[in-house]
């Protein structure tokens, strides 16, 4: 656990002193700040709905966003050539993966709850529940933390960073449009493939306030998934 | 310290290393050279564990590197020939970063920054931030994170690739006061520039070793003859006579041009033999003064050109 903080400090310290970092973390902000007005103003709105609008747009843009940062987690050191430092040292490639997934997972934490002001400002003319607040922001992280998974499986697996990115997007694209291929499906092959669909249903219960035991395991699970992916191409190319 | 038995590395269908056999002893430093290709980038990356071998059996300090990567790991600093700095960090905060995955604690870790800052001269600028340094001393940080936690073995990939003349002198001076600490293993595709470095040499050619020794033993061994440049007083007009007449040479040459104004003048005398007890014996009774007698430069590029150019490369096809 030692040597995986040490690696995410690093990590964390170089989106902070590298343009990158403060350009994606300006970004998410300015677009969640955008669509969130364009929700609030948009007509005659139940809170409930304003709020769910609300994270349904930051769910979007915190995919993007995990995507565009886990890119670079592994391919950018391969490319830099700085992989083999951390490669040599006499640490576990669990370590090494975990590390990474704690530092954009702390950045995107960190990035979402800065956003905690567009739903309070909400209380201004209406009324949502702090639990709604809440579980909808669970969502978030959760599925940012799949999208991390995701991207980091792709960056460990990909040469360049440039591949690394298409390869996550493409992943996590497809995730997200199996709701569409299970409609198309039979029963019970449908219900199987949209139980796999990365947002459509899943996200929908955290947004309307729900929180439901299943959906957070099935995030927790994809996240896992993946990790594990990552720590086996880490594993598998030492042999290559 | 390093004990390597019918090491083999593929990477696909294509062989990279191998079958290579062969160990270094503790306080040894052992050149490795070959030309770019040769497998030297290989056998160095599976030496620090950042690659697994295809077959065969690498042990450092009696540990194998399949059955105790991270073991093995703690014992070796490695330098790869890009040294893997992060530029966006400062000359200290890189080290210490180094130091603590190599699991010293903070304090040891700040004691050892502070004892490699020197031993490295880096003290300047420890506080610099690594992608303002020139390339000297991006190599001097990258020995220093090699050597940070006390390996046993350091392991260095062309660490002189690159450097100046001056900087080169300096990083063979650093090597060297290395080598009471550490057993070290120098990769380099330039014998001159390891040549005066290493104990041992082992010359690599298509993944295998192909020759070991010392450079005196593999000169002796490979070349017939020898080429030797000799600097004596006077306009070396009767020293190329002289040395003509000695028996087996093949020919003379005046290398400056004559006697010039410091009234000495330098030949290369190639020969089918060692003449160079023949040769100072005939111009010393000729009362000719000796001032310098070495070894040419060109015969180490031609001991290095015989051992690792690939069978079947043309004679103008390598460069050393």
């Amino acid at each position: 656990m030692r040597n995986a903080l040490l690696i995410a400090g690093r990590e964390l310290r170089s989106y902070l002193r590298s343009p990158l970092g403060w350009i994606v973390a300006s970004a998410m902000l300015l677009l969640d700040g955008l669509l969130f007005q364009v929700g609030a103003m948009g007509g005659a709105k139940l809170s409930a709905q304003v709020l769910a609008d609300f994270f349904y747009y930051v769910s979007g843009i915190t995919m993007v966003g995990a995507i565009a940062l886990s890119m670079r987690l592994i391919a950018h050191e391969r490319e830099k050539g700085t992989l083999v430092l951390i490669n040599t040292a006499p640490i576990r490639d669990s370590e090494i993966i975990g590390g990474k997934f704690i530092a954009l997972f702390t950045f995107i934490v960190g990035v979402t709850v800065l956003t905690a002001y567009m739903p309070a400002l909400i209380f201004v003319n209406g009324k949502v529940s702090v639990g709604h607040i809440l579980v909808g922001y669970a969502g978030i992280i959760l599925l940012g933390a799949s999208a991390i998974a995701v991207g980091l499986f792709a960056s460990a697996f990909a040469r360049t960073q440039v591949i690394a990115a298409v390869l996550g997007a493409a992943i996590l694209g497809v995730m997200l449009l199996l709701w569409m291929a299970a409609k198309v499906a039979d029963p019970p092959v449908s219900s199987f493939i949209l139980a796999l669909a990365l947002h459509h249903e899943r996200q929908r219960a955290f947004m309307n306030g729900i929180l439901r035991l299943d959906n957070v395991v099935y995030y927790v699970a994809i996240t896992y998934f993946f990790l594990l992916a990552a720590i086996k191409t880490m594993e598998a190319r030492r042999w290559r | 310290m390093i004990e390597i038995q019918a090491l083999t590395k593929y990477y696909g269908d294509r062989k990279a290393v191998g079958p290579m056999s062969f160990s270094i002893e503790k306080g040894e430093i052992v050149g490795l050279l070959g030309l770019n290709g040769a497998g030297k980038t290989t056998t160095l990356r599976i030496l620090a564990c950042d690659l697994l071998p295809s077959s065969g059996s690498v042990r450092v300090d009696g540990l194998d590197v399949v059955d105790h990567p991270d073991d093995v790991r703690a014992r070796v600093g490695y330098l790869p020939d890009h040294p893997p700095l992060y530029d966006e960090m400062t000359v200290a905060e890189y080290l210490l970063f180094a130091a603590k995955i190599r699991g010293l604690t903070g304090a040891e870790a700040r004691k050892r920054v502070d004892e490699v800052t020197s031993a490295t001269a880096l003290r300047g600028v420890r506080d610099d931030v690594i992608s303002t340094l020139s390339h000297g001393y991006r190599q001097r940080v990258g020995i220093a994170q090699a050597i940070v936690h006390k390996p046993q073995l350091l392991v260095l990939d062309e660490p002189i690739s690159g450097l100046d003349p001056v900087q080169i002198v300096e990083m063979r001076e650093l090597v060297r006061n290395l080598r009471h600490e550490h057993t070290t293993l120098i990769s380099s595709h330039f014998l001159s520039e390891i040549s005066e470095t290493c104990d041992r040499l082992l010359v690599l050619r298509n993944g295998e070793i192909v020759a070991s020794g010392t450079e005196e033993e593999l000169s002796t061994r490979l070349l017939e003859g020898g080429s030797i440049v000799i600097t004596v007083r006077g306009d070396g007009g009767q020293a190329k006579r002289l040395l003509t007449s000695i028996k087996d040479v093949r020919s003379v040459e005046i290398l400056d041009g004559g006697a010039g104004r410091t009234g000495t003048t330098t030949l290369r005398v190639d020969a089918e033999r060692d003449i160079r007890e023949d040769a100072c014996r005939t111009l010393v009774l000729a009362d000719i003064g000796i001032l310098e007698l070495t070894r040419s430069e060109r015969e180490l590029e031609s001991i290095f050109l015989t051992l690792a150019r690939p069978e079947g490369r043309a004679d103008n096809g390598a460069r050393a």
